[in-house]
């Protein structure tokens, strides 16, 4: 078994981090955190109702940007994973989804302001590059022979409409509502920036500490992610489609002479606006280079190799309270209610309550991804083992899991992991709490002090960093002849 | 899985949404362009800043006969930039963030400070289990332990005590501390030094006096160390354009309503005691500080 090509890569993945550890400071201070995590928990256990007035009009607005976002991306990427086999759009689509939806905030931030458009824009272009890659992953496997019955002379378009799309389309609309509830997050995390969705009301009350406030922000959205299926009925989206752009409020007026000062000046590097010539924009960029994109680089990939590992450790562990093989009808709606809460916290809340617990160091980091990630992972996994048929002598319990279930997803569960290995990696960019100086963390200063020349150095380094993980995942993906796409697998 | 199938119609769906997006976005009410729209940085106690402004917001249009709206923002930077994009014309800022704002927007003026603004002052905590002991200086202690600041962009919680670190001890924080984490605000500063989950931070003194009196603070577990000397902090700053835009005389008049504000409970949004003239060169110290600290400027 231990030869077995996905056994091995799993331990490399294992050695490598491993072998990271002495490097990543997990240390563990003393603390009397039980203070702040008591009030903390009571206001999680006793949540406010009366902020949901107020609140209302944000879970609107979370549902709209995510409606619209998700619907642009969708119809971006599908536009888009038709000339996904030319270089120049399937790198294209890799750099748009290695910048985390955030950072694409922040940068419409200074060009259209808070304006909707901020917001929508911040969710559909890194959802449009993964749709890309994703549909024309499931275009690929698309059965051919429909397409080698058409006669001679058939337009590309109709030969791709008639022959590919109806084959694929059921993977491809089973995807699209799968992300549809990571826009739901998305959407919900753009109200740390600014955009009027539930994640402002969030930030706000969590960093006042009115904690019950939060207890109820959190809740309303389990329920909002744990009921999307019941809400979001095929017959009932059209409409909710259409609405949505009508519901994302109108922010402020964009100003537009904004937007080409953004891409005339903000972002062109100092030393060649002010005329400095190419030396000296030479020191400018190696100065960046060693003193903040290399240590954010290493800090980085540190965070990711660890926090990958115990991801995947977690999920393993963590997909049996989802499968029907495990557990009963009533300990799997708990299940899922577990894993609902693990992936729709935010991971900076999670980060935030572990180092309380720990203290700073990279130990809540590393957690507080693995927790947010395997819930994810888990609950894919989880969905998937519900599908595998098992003869009616199978042994039950730890040989059941063993022999049976963990064999046949396993290959589906690395598939997985390497599509989140760069989301991690994006993820890591919010933990400058935390004192952790990862690529995001220099970003973020430096979009403080309005360098967005830096910034935008610093965000072409995290992209180049994100294409280069996204490629060596999709080389062993394709060495261990897994399947790739995580939603179309079903 | 049949539920999924259909999910979604078709691509003439997408087509539709697209459009409705697009016809959404753009037809979207464009607010009156005399409307002056103001912003404060979420330093205070973010949660109610939205109804206290709002009020602020009712009282400014009175006094200066104008739309006047208030938008709320996440974080100093965000105030900045609405401030330089002139989605807003007129910010309540911090020392930091209103040099920041200053330098983005040629011409713009400072107005009004608070009458505590002029002599504002920066708290060291620390978590008792240092041992550490109020003193006229930092104390040589906290060399070596874990240190939070408060968010990246703040007056009394980043420049004032990262300048006086490097003053005392000719390092930069991350030579002087262990760890040094940035808390994202005033509160969460007090929250995890209380904890010991960082051993000492520095905040603004108006937020420590104001938690303390409302018994929010256990002062058991943690204490102040150190006082900083005074420095000028936040500031009412207007954009240069706004007389072109609203009328000769317009950035007086501001001026003037944000002087004759008195009523306790509008002042009580900052939470000043009243506000007195200010201008750019109260701030010159700041500046060159942030300057030093390559803070600012590209």
């Amino acid at each position: 078994m231990i030869r077995a090509p996905a056994v091995r890569t799993s331990l490399g993945f294992v050695a490598v981090a491993l072998f990271f550890l002495p490097f990543a400071d997990l240390e563990i201070s003393a603390v009397e955190p039980w203070t702040e995590l008591g009030r903390l928990l009571l206001g999680l256990l006793t949540p406010d109702p009366t902020v949901l007035d107020s609140v209302a009009m944000a879970l609107v607005r979370t549902v709209a940007f995510a409606f619209v976002g998700v619907a642009l991306g969708a119809a971006g990427g599908f536009v888009l994973a038709l000339g996904f086999r030319h270089w120049p759009v399937r790198t294209g689509c890799a750099f748009v989804r290695a910048i985390h939806e955030l950072f694409w905030a922040l940068i419409f931030l200074q060009c259209f302001g808070l304006h909707p458009l901020t917001g929508v824009l911040a969710i559909a272009i890194p959802y449009a590059g993964v749709f890309a890659k994703v549909y024309s992953e499931i275009l690929d496997e698309a059965d051919p022979q429909p397409e080698r019955t058409l006669p001679a002379g058939t337009g590309v378009l109709a030969r791709f409409l008639f022959a590919r799309v109806p084959d694929a389309w059921p993977h491809i609309a089973s995807y699209t509502a799968y992300r549809l509830e990571c826009g739901l997050r998305s959407s919900a995390v753009l109200g740390f920036v600014g955009m009027p969705t539930l994640g402002f009301h969030l930030e706000s009350a969590f960093s006042q500490g009115l904690y019950s406030e939060v207890g109820m922000l959190l809740l309303t959205f389990y329920v909002l992610v744990a009921t999307l299926r019941l809400w979001a009925r095929p017959r009932l989206l059209p409409f909710y489609l259409l609405a949505a752009p009508f519901l994302l409020g109108s922010g402020l007026p964009i100003v537009w002479g904004n937007v080409s000062r953004f891409f005339t000046q903000d972002i062109v590097p100092a030393p060649l606006q002010d005329g400095e010539g190419w030396a000296a924009f030479a020191m400018w960029l190696g100065d960046i280079l060693a003193s903040e994109a290399l240590p954010g680089v290493i800090a980085t990939v540190i965070l990711t190799q660890i926090a990958l590992v115990v991801t995947g450790a977690l999920a393993l562990a963590a997909f049996p309270l989802v499968s029907r093989h495990f557990t009963g009808r009533i300990s799997r709606t708990v299940g899922h209610g577990i894993l609902v809460v693990a992936r729709t916290t935010p991971e900076y809340l999670l980060a935030y309550i572990l180092l309380q617990l720990w203290g700073p160091s990279m130990l809540p980091a590393v957690i507080a991804l693995a927790i947010h990630n395997a819930g994810i992972i888990g609950h894919l996994i989880g969905r998937r083992s519900n599908e595998i048929q098992l003869r009616s002598d199978a042994p039950a319990g730890v040989e059941r899991y063993g022999y049976e279930i963990l064999p046949r997803v396993y290959g589906p569960f690395l598939a997985l992991l390497f599509y989140r290995w760069e989301i991690i990696m994006r993820e890591t960019a919010i933990l400058g709490i935390l004192g952790i100086t990862t690529l995001g963390f220099y970003v973020d200063s430096a979009m403080e002090a309005i360098r967005f020349d830096v910034a935008f150095i610093l965000i072409l380094v995290t992209a180049v960093l994100n294409i280069g993980v996204d490629a060596l995942a999709r080389w062993l993906r394709r060495r261990l002849q897994l399947r790739t796409t995580p939603g179309a697998q079903s | 899985m049949n539920l999924r199938r259909e999910i979604i119609d078709g691509p003439g769906l997408m087509v539709a949404v697209l459009a409705a997006a697009l016809l959404a976005v753009f037809a979207s009410p464009v607010a009156a362009q005399e409307t002056l729209v103001f912003t404060a940085i979420p330093d205070q106690d973010e949660t109610k800043l939205r109804e206290r402004f709002d009020r602020v917001a009712e009282y400014l249009e009175a006094e200066l006969d104008r739309d006047v709206r208030y938008v709320p923002v996440k974080s100093y930077s965000a105030a900045v930039s609405a401030f330089r994009n002139n989605q807003v014309q007129l910010a309540w800022f911090g020392g930091l963030s209103g040099v920041r704002a200053r330098e983005a927007v040629p011409g713009s003026r400072a107005l009004a400070q608070g009458e505590e603004d002029a002599r504002f002052r920066t708290y060291f905590i620390a978590h008792h289990s240092t041992g550490l002991e109020p003193a006229d200086e930092l104390p040589a202690g906290i060399e070596g332990l874990t240190f939070t600041f408060g968010s990246k962009g703040s007056t009394s919680g980043r420049l004032m005590p990262e300048f006086h670190i490097r003053q005392r001890f000719d390092a930069p924080p991350n030579e002087v501390f262990r760890r040094v984490g940035f808390s994202g605000n005033h509160t969460r500063t007090i929250a995890l030094v209380e904890s010991g989950t960082y051993q000492v931070g520095a905040l603004n003194y108006k937020v420590w006096e104001a938690q303390k009196e409302a018994g929010k603070i256990d002062t058991d577990a943690v204490k102040v160390i150190y006082r900083t000397p005074p420095y000028a902090d936040y500031q009412w700053t207007v954009r240069g354009d706004v007389d072109e835009r609203f009328g000769d005389g317009f950035t007086e008049r501001v001026q003037q309503a944000l002087l004759d504000m008195d009523d306790p409970e509008l002042l009580a949004s900052f939470p000043r005691k009243g506000f007195i003239p200010a201008d750019n060169d109260d701030y010159e110290t700041i500046r060159e500080t942030a300057r030093q600290l390559d803070l600012i400027g590209r």
